[in-house]
């Protein structure tokens, strides 16, 4: 069964990374409004309507606190305050109607029960656009920023090995809570006075290395059915990605160059992971590269833009970055397109760079037919061409749910 | 019973506020309804919030409850069931309400003080000051299956571990100076060095270290409820609420409650007036005290059908009870347990089976009741339960506004999403004749429109309290 074949969206996807004032640390100098404001609903809303106006298709919202504030004083740059992130997804979700919200959260130094029960909740209140940007606090070598999150929980660091273990089991416990309750669950029969039919609900029963979850969830199954998960490459041991545990890879390399050699091997290394496995019901998570990117704006070469932040604050970022044209930006775009499902882009400026993406860049590949197209009310699954999954406890034989959004699980009809 | 009896410091305000509870997962929500609608679904959440918020209510409540309710072993079928995450449902609605508060039910056993402060902060600051918090504690370990902690906590520890952890939470919303961050770009750094304060803490169940990532919102911080009705529980809100969203309707019962609720915040140093009181409620009304009498029967009927009955009783029989009829007397075999064990996750567990029994089935054979109609009665709601036409029923409340009894009302809606269309559309109006409902929110802060005073910063160290949780670490300045 050509499952693979059949998973591939129908053209590129663009993300947008929109933490903040930027990604860059000196971000807060170059906005249009005032430092605090970054820390309210106005800007939150203006920034994300911004995005979703340019056609991007989802937009993500970081959430781990800045390294620096493991000092004894609060970070000097941009991101020293952040707003949690899945309430910020959630915040928007009703002012919006195409573009996917992906916040980051944690899973090492998290409940997990929570973590799938706002995530869930997330789905219902975006009406199925919903994804997860999964993160183990520490990883990359951000050893300060996982003493942070563990330290304001009382934990001890959690070595690499721990880590990916974490990860692994968060979203394990994620998916299973997601599927506890079937589809149908909720039946409303008058009849026998029953609103639940029992036998539709599941424990999740998860026992991991450090700790068990018994279920079932708490909020009947998203709107998705299962949320999209994306990780970033190396977060999680390759066994979880070989058995599905996340739909998507976050690719990153230090250079534009290395990056598409990473591309590559990243995509091979699946393809073997995958045939070794022998997991064939799980689809290949799509790749998605990660670039940073400083574009020439406001009569100023991006190169100039940049010489004046650094000025301020070093942007150190494992990331590619890009500085340049709109029009380089579209070619290099393009040419990453037809190796990754997608591109998430980490603007140094919002106010700046966004508004160039928007004019410039993102009609210029459309214009090209290389982006996937933006429908309102689309999940993010329908926006990755994964189908609606039917849960892992159905019995065999369930048919496949093909509605998504607001109608799939819960407005049964009263009768 | 006159208000010369509450402590003579208490000055009634005269006026009442409304808040509503979405609480859903128990029998008072009626789902058998053709006008009921999704209980999960966004929609149902909007329509009840903006109606809310037409009727100029002070609050949005939503519950929480962190394992589903069990019956005989297995999931609870009978009632609704199932509700989204209180904080990531009132994120969304903060963007499509502007006056009406947000309040969260949030477990105090089950969360990290850092992360959940973070995530009230951030509700406060989206929804521009409009954010509470309902604290409440658990310490089964049967809820504990869910979490990385299992069940940890002593029945008599939950205060203690409260109290400590709702001192955290108060240490970290007062943890940045006003004017911590730049006013504009060209600021020598983002936030001004030394302007934000670490939080420590060091106890028996849970250690924090931590920088609060936010500042304060435009009410400071937070409001606090709290529904503890325990000796203990009314001590931890007279220290800690501002609001107790109590279990005493009934007005002696509320005026009697007050006194207790007073006596005990001045014990603890706080106001006679500090402590708002808005006890859960019921509402059935109608243009005429028959129709709302009329409309009452319809409810019950639907709240507790047949099947409700009979599991109702067979929580504290332990047994199935499926042959017998609900509309018949009550079963005249025992219990098969010692102990009662109530539908998990639904309160009250622990009395002596065989007694409780041997008890109602006297009480019902000497009213005469079924199985159904002692039930009925038998349900929490039947003392919170407002009936009679508009007017009459705010001729009620009006009495409670002129004694002080309560500040006001959270009521449960027994239809989603359209359970308040009447009472703002008719009983609201009939309050506000008498003078004593808000004709306009007074502010746009929850603080503001409930009344309440600013809050005075949290010290790093704290003051005085029951003893128990241990050191709390006092914060450095860097």
């Amino acid at each position: 069964m050509s499952v693979r074949e059949g998973q591939q969206p129908a053209g590129g996807l663009l993300l947008i990374e929109l933490d903040g004032d930027g990604g860059h640390p000196a971000a807060w100098r170059k906005s249009r409004t005032a430092p605090p404001s970054v820390l309210g609903a106005r800007r939150l809303r203006d920034t994300v309507l911004a995005a979703e106006s340019a056609g991007f298709h989802a937009a993500t919202f970081r959430d781990a606190p800045d390294e620096t504030g493991a000092a004894e004083n609060i970070a000097p740059g941009n991101g020293a305050g952040r707003l949690n992130a899945l309430q910020r997804a959630a915040f928007v979700a009703p002012l919006t109607r195409s573009i996917a919200l992906v916040p980051e959260v944690d899973t090492v130094y998290t409940e997990p029960f929570h973590v799938a029960t706002q995530l869930a909740s997330l789905d219902y209140v975006s009406r199925g656009r919903a994804g997860w940007l999964v993160a183990a606090a520490g990883a990359d070598g951000a050893d300060g920023q996982g003493r942070v999150q563990a330290a304001a929980v009382g934990r001890e660091l959690a070595d690499s090995q721990r880590r990916t273990r974490e990860a692994a089991s968060s979203i394990e416990v994620g998916r299973r809570l997601w599927d506890s309750w079937e589809d149908d669950a909720v039946i409303r029969d008058v009849e026998t006075g029953r609103y639940l039919d029992v036998d539709r609900l599941h424990y999740a029963d998860f026992q991991g290395p450090d700790y068990s979850v018994k279920g079932p969830s708490i909020i009947p199954r998203p709107p998705q059915g299962q949320l999209p998960v994306l990780a970033p490459a190396g977060v999680l041991p390759s066994a979880a990605v070989a058995g599905g545990a996340a739909d998507a890879l976050l690719v990153s390399a230090p250079t534009p160059e290395l990056l598409t050699a990473e591309l590559r091997d990243a995509a091979a290394a699946l393809d073997a992971a995958v045939s070794k496995s022998r997991l064939e019901e799980h689809p290949k998570p799509a790749l998605v590269a990660e670039l940073d990117i400083v574009l020439d704006a406001l009569g100023q070469s991006a190169a100039g833009r940049l010489a004046e932040l650094e000025a301020s604050a070093a942007w150190q970022s494992p990331r590619a970055r890009f500085v340049g044209s709109a029009a380089e930006l579209s070619e290099l775009l393009a040419s990453l397109l037809t190796l990754a499902a997608g591109v998430r882009l980490h603007p140094a400026v919002l106010d700046v760079d966004l508004e160039e993406l928007a004019q410039l860049v993102l009609p210029e590949l459309r214009r090209r037919g290389l982006l996937a197209p933006v429908t309102p009310d689309a999940t993010f699954r329908d926006l990755l061409g994964l189908p609606r999954p039917v849960s892992r406890y159905a019995a065999p034989g369930t048919a496949v749910v093909r509605s998504t959004g607001v109608r799939s699980t819960a407005s049964t009809t009263g009768n | 019973m006159t208000e010369s009896s509450i402590e003579g410091r208490f000055r009634p305000s005269g006026q009442l506020q409304l808040g509503i509870f979405f609480q859903g997962v128990n029998s008072g929500t009626v789902w058998k309804a053709p006008e009921s609608g999704s209980q999960t679904d966004f929609e149902s959440f909007r329509r009840i919030a903006q109606t809310a918020e037409r009727g100029l209510f002070a609050a949005f409540f939503l519950g929480e409850g962190l394992r589903l309710r069990e019956h005989l072993g297995r999931p609870h079928a009978l009632d609704v069931a199932g509700r989204p995450d209180a904080q990531t449902m009132l994120a969304a609605l903060a963007s499509v309400t502007s006056r009406i508060g947000l309040v969260a039910t949030q477990n105090t056993t089950y969360n990290d003080p850092a992360d959940l402060a973070h995530r009230l902060s951030t509700l406060d600051l989206l929804s521009g000051g409009r954010a509470a918090w309902n604290v409440v504690t658990t310490d089964n370990a049967w809820t504990g299956a869910n979490f990385r902690r299992g069940g940890y906590l002593d029945h008599a520890d939950r205060y203690v571990h409260a109290e400590a952890f709702v001192e955290t939470a108060k240490r970290i919303w007062d943890a940045w100076n006003d004017d911590a961050i730049a006013a504009s770009g060209t600021a020598a750094e983002w936030a001004l060095p030394g302007s934000v304060r670490r939080v420590r803490h060091e106890g028996q169940h849970y250690t924090v270290d931590y920088l609060p990532r936010l500042p304060r919102s435009a009410q400071h911080r937070p409001v606090l409820f709290q529904a503890g009705d325990s000796p203990e529980g009314r001590d931890f809100a007279a220290r800690q609420a501002d609001v107790i969203f109590s279990a005493h309707p009934k007005f002696d019962d509320a005026l009697e409650f007050r006194r207790d609720i007073v006596a005990r915040s001045l014990k603890a140093g706080r106001g006679a007036n500090e402590v708002k009181i808005m006890p859960a409620s019921e509402f059935i009304l109608a243009a005429t005290p028959r129709e709302a009498a009329d409309k009452k029967a319809w409810v019950r009927s639907l709240q507790i059908g047949p099947q409700q009955a009979l599991a109702y009783l067979e929580q504290f029989w332990g047994r199935e009870l499926q042959d017998y009829d609900p509309d018949g007397p009550l079963p005249g075999i025992d219990p098969v347990v010692e102990e009662t064990s109530e539908t998990r996750g639904s309160g009250f567990h622990g009395a002596k089976a065989r007694q409780l029994a041997d008890q109602w089935r006297a009480e019902a054979k000497e009213k005469g009741f079924t199985i159904r109609q002692f039930v009925s009665s038998r349900t929490s709601r039947a003392d919170a339960t407002f009936t009679g036409s508009y007017t009459e029923v705010a001729d009620r409340l009006a009495e409670y506004a002129r004694t002080g009894a309560v500040d006001g009302f959270n009521i449960s809606p027994w239809l989603i999403p359209t359970g308040l269309d009447d009472i703002v559309n008719h009983l609201v109006p009939e309050l506000q004749e008498r003078g004593i409902y808000p004709t306009e929110y007074a502010g746009t802060t929850l603080r503001e429109n409930l009344g309440l005073t600013t809050p005075v910063r949290a010290r790093s160290v704290p003051a005085a309290r029951t003893a128990g949780e241990g050191v709390t670490v006092a914060g450095r300045r860097a």
